[in-house]
């Protein structure tokens, strides 16, 4: 069982640039076909600074953390047993390419589920913009499968 | 694809469809660009004998690939800053090979604060209707 302990433990926060090569690359395996995510001056002219980052990319610039796997390390958790149960994301303002995101994470909540059988991890992440402003939210819920 | 302006609040109905986005059959190369794209280097996704290892059959879909195919649903819709919130729970895997379609209907029309906004259920499901992504976001006209 993971050690109920650690609700409420917060990582060191981190920055995460948003590149445009990788916004790119990201609108290229999603299928992306909208030139706003693709072309800076179709983006210019639909009104935004630069290629927006896209809805759910914030997930993925969140595994820019020095040790991605710190929090599994901390609760003793292993990757074969895992499961991305959940995910959400409140948002506030938009981000773009070439913004420096500071991504501030939290262990909001463990628990289980069927005796044990199912654990659940609750993270909360806070994502703000070079200029402090609060851009996101984001809510992940790891589910552990025990034997 | 062209980018999307804001539909005539005025004239949507709880029930209303948005226009589905339908996937190709997921190749093995789209888990890997968006291993690579993504930054999700989980082996589960892309590494066969990992996959083996861990009791699974094959290797399969992100399921944040999935999220990110509901997020092109939904900025096709409305402009993204129109998006307050997506919440998205991963209800069964999306196996290599399946076809994936997404959909999205208006379940809600409300205005809050002044601000005119819809809540919208949306799914993936494969080509046999087998969901595997639920979804609920927030827009709010400007």
């Amino acid at each position: 069982m993971i050690d109920r302990r650690h609700i409420g433990h917060t990582l060191p926060p981190f920055q995460a640039e948003a590149e445009k090569g990788r916004l790119r690359f990201f609108a290229k395996a999603t299928g992306q076909t909208d030139p706003i995510y693709i072309d800076e001056a179709a983006a210019r002219d639909a009104g935004h600074p630069g290629l927006p980052v896209p809805p759910t990319f914030l997930f993925c610039l969140e595994m820019e953390a020095p040790n991605p796997a710190a929090i599994r390390e901390l609760l003793g958790m292993d990757y074969r047993s895992l499961l991305h149960g959940e995910q959400g994301f409140s948002y506030h303002a938009m981000a773009y390419a070439g913004d420096m995101l500071t991504f501030c994470q939290r262990i909001d909540d463990i628990y289980d589920k069927k005796n044990g059988a199912l654990e659940f991890v609750v993270r909360k992440t806070r994502v703000s913009n070079q200029q402090g402003e609060l851009v996101a939210e984001l809510r992940c819920v790891t589910v552990v499968r025990n034997p | 694809m062209t980018t999307a302006t804001f539909p005539d609040w005025n004239a949507l109905q709880p029930g209303d469809a948005l226009p589905p986005l339908e996937l190709p059959p997921i190749r093995r190369l789209d888990l890997a660009l968006y291993c690579g794209a993504s930054g999700d280097h989980n082996p589960i996704h892309v590494d066969i004998d990992f996959a083996k290892s861990a009791g699974m059959p094959d290797v399969f879909a992100h399921g944040m690939l999935s999220a990110a195919w509901l997020a092109r649903l939904l900025t096709h819709w409305v402009p993204q800053s129109a998006i307050r919130s997506l919440d998205l729970r991963f209800a069964a895997i999306t196996h290599v090979g399946e076809r994936i379609r997404c959909t999205g209907t208006v379940a809600e029309k409300f205005e809050h604060e002044g601000r005119r906004s819809v809540r919208l259920k949306l799914m993936t499901a494969n080509h046999e209707g087998i969901a595997k992504l639920s979804a609920e976001a927030l827009v709010a006209w400007p």
